[in-house]
C-alpha cells in the first residue's frame, strides 16, 4: 500500500492556488486545498476541486495533434515543432510579421508567459499577443 | 503539544495494530495530511494549529474512507479532535468503516477553538493530549433566530447570493460520501448553471445534513465566499434534536433518517 498527499500548485489558472493530491498506489484520486497556501487560504474553484480528475483522464491530449488531409492526427513533438516553425516563417515573410498571433496562458508559468511575448516580439516582430481567457 | 500523540503513535505501528497513521504533518511549508507509517518517521507530526487552534484541521475521515475502500482488512490510526470522533461514530453507523478497523487517538480542543466553534463537546471520549475546553452553545443560531422570519429570510439570501457554486462544502465535507449527489441532480438543480439557484441549493444540501452533520466546521472554512454555513446546519441538527432526540455522533445508533430501501417502504 502505497497512500501520499502530495503538496503541488493548480495548473488551472495563474492564481496559484495549494493543494494536496491524494495518489493511491499512484493513481490520483483527490484533491485537498492547503489550508496554509497563501493564495487560497484552504479554498478552491470549482475547476480546482476537480484537478484529480483530468491529469488522468483518457480524454487528455498527452501529444500533439497535426492536422493531415483534413484529419488530426498524433505526431511527435519534434515533427510538430518543425512543421510549425517553418510554416511560421514561411507565413511571416509572405505577408509580414503581424500576420502571426500568440496565445499565452494562464495554465502557464510566469516564466513561460513571459517566453511566448519574447519570443513573439523579438523573434517574430509581432506585438499580437493575447491570451486565453479572452479566446 | 505533539509529545503524546507521537508515542501512542509510535507504540501503535511499533505493535503492528496498525497499517499507518493518518493524521497532519507540515512539509513544503504547508500543514497537511500525511499517512504515517514508519515509527521512526513521526518528525514532521503537527496538530493543525498554524497561527490559531486548529485552523490547519482536514477531514481525514474522509482520506480515512478512501483508503479503507482500497484495504477493508487493515488497521489504520486516525487522529480525532471531538468533532471527528463524532464523524467515526456517525461513519460506522452509515457502514462508511468498520469500527473494528479503526484506531482514533484522540485530542482535546483548547478552549480558544471550542469558543470559535460554538462546540457542544470539544474533546472525544478518550484523548492523549490537551486539556478538556467547557462547552459552548450555538450563539450564532440563537443571534439570527432573534430576527422575525421576513428578515431571517433575506439575511440568508444575502449571503446565499455570493455562492460560486464550488461544491467545496460538499467536496470538503467529512459526512458527504454518496456516490450519486443531489447537488447534482438535474431535478433539483439546474447543473451547469451559474450562478446557483438560491435558496434552493442551499437548502437541499442543509436538508441533507440532517441526520449526518456532525458540526464540524470545515464546510465554513472552505466556502470562498465566507456562507455561514455552519450556523445553518447547526439549526438543522437543533430541529432534528428536538423532533427525534438524535444528534448525530452525541446520541448512540442510528439517525432516525437513516432509513433505506424496504424499511422505507413498509
Ligand atoms: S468542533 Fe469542537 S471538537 Fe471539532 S475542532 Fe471545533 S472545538 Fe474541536
Ligand atoms: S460542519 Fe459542514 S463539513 Fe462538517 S459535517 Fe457538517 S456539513 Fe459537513
Ligand atoms: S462552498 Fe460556499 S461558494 Fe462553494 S458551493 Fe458551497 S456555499 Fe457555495
Amino acid at each position: 500500500m502505497d497512500y501520499r498527499t502530495v503538496p503541488t500548485t493548480c495548473t488551472y489558472c495563474g492564481c496559484g492556488c495549494n493543494f494536496f493530491l491524494e495518489v493511491l498506489d499512484g493513481r490520483i484520486i483527490g484533491t485537498i486545498p492547503s489550508k496554509s497556501g497563501p493564495a487560497n487560504q484552504g479554498k478552491l474553484c470549482i475547476k480546482g476541486w476537480h484537478v484529480h480528475q483530468f491529469v488522468q483522464s483518457p480524454e487528455r491530449l498527452t501529444r500533439p495533434l497535426l492536422r493531415k488531409n483534413g484529419n488530426l492526427s498524433e505526431v511527435s513533438w519534434d515533427e510538430a515543432l518543425d512543421y510549425t516553425a517553418s510554416r511560421l516563417k514561411e507565413i511571416t515573410s509572405a505577408h509580414g510579421s503581424d500576420s502571426a498571433g500568440f496565445f499565452a496562458s494562464a495554465k502557464l508559468t510566469n516564466e513561460e508567459n513571459y517566453l511566448i511575448q519574447k519570443f513573439a516580439r523579438a523573434a517574430v516582430g509581432t506585438n499580437n499577443v493575447d491570451h486565453c481567457a479572452r479566446l | 503539544m505533539t509529545q503524546n500523540v507521537k508515542k501512542k503513535v509510535k507504540e501503535l505501528l511499533e505493535s503492528g495494530k496498525i497499517k499507518g497513521f493518518l493524521g497532519l504533518c507540515q512539509k513544503n511549508g504547508h500543514i497537511g495530511p500525511h499517512l504515517f507509517c514508519d515509527p521512526d518517521d513521526l518528525e514532521s507530526m503537527v496538530l493543525g494549529d498554524e497561527e490559531r487552534p486548529g485552523d490547519s484541521r482536514y477531514p481525514l475521515n474522509k482520506l480515512l474512507i478512501h483508503i479503507a475502500r482500497s484495504y477493508p482488512d487493515e488497521t489504520f490510526g486516525v487522529l480525532v479532535r471531538g468533532c471527528d470522533e463524532r464523524g467515526l461514530k456517525t461513519l460506522y453507523t452509515w457502514n462508511q468503516l468498520n469500527p473494528d478497523k479503526v484506531i482514533p487517538v484522540g485530542v482535546a480542543c483548547p478552549q480558544e477553538l471550542a469558543d470559535a466553534c460554538e462546540c457542544l463537546r470539544p474533546y472525544p471520549e478518550e484523548f492523549v493530549e490537551g486539556e478538556r475546553a467547557e462547552e459552548r452553545s450555538s450563539a450564532s443560531v440563537t443571534k439570527i433566530s432573534g430576527l422575525d422570519v421576513k428578515d431571517r429570510f433575506t439575511s440568508w439570501m444575502k449571503e446565499f447570493a455570493r455562492c460560486i457554486k464550488c461544491y467545496g462544502c460538499r467536496d470538503i465535507c467529512p459526512m458527504c460520501f454518496c456516490n450519486e449527489c443531489s447537488l447534482e441532480a438535474e431535478e433539483l438543480i439546474h447543473t451547469g448553471e451559474l450562478p446557483p439557484e438560491i435558496p434552493i441549493f442551499h437548502l437541499v444540501r442543509a436538508v441533507h445534513m440532517a441526520g449526518r452533520c456532525i458540526d464540524c466546521g470545515l464546510c465554513n472554512e472552505v466556502c470562498p465566499a465566507d456562507i455561514p454555513l455552519r450556523t445553518l446546519y447547526k439549526k438543522v441538527a437543533d430541529i432534528i434534536d428536538e423532533e427525534f432526540n438524535y444528534r448525530p455522533g452525541y446520541s448512540e445508533g442510528k439517525s432516525p433518517l437513516n432509513i433505506l430501501g424496504s424499511a422505507a417502504e413498509e
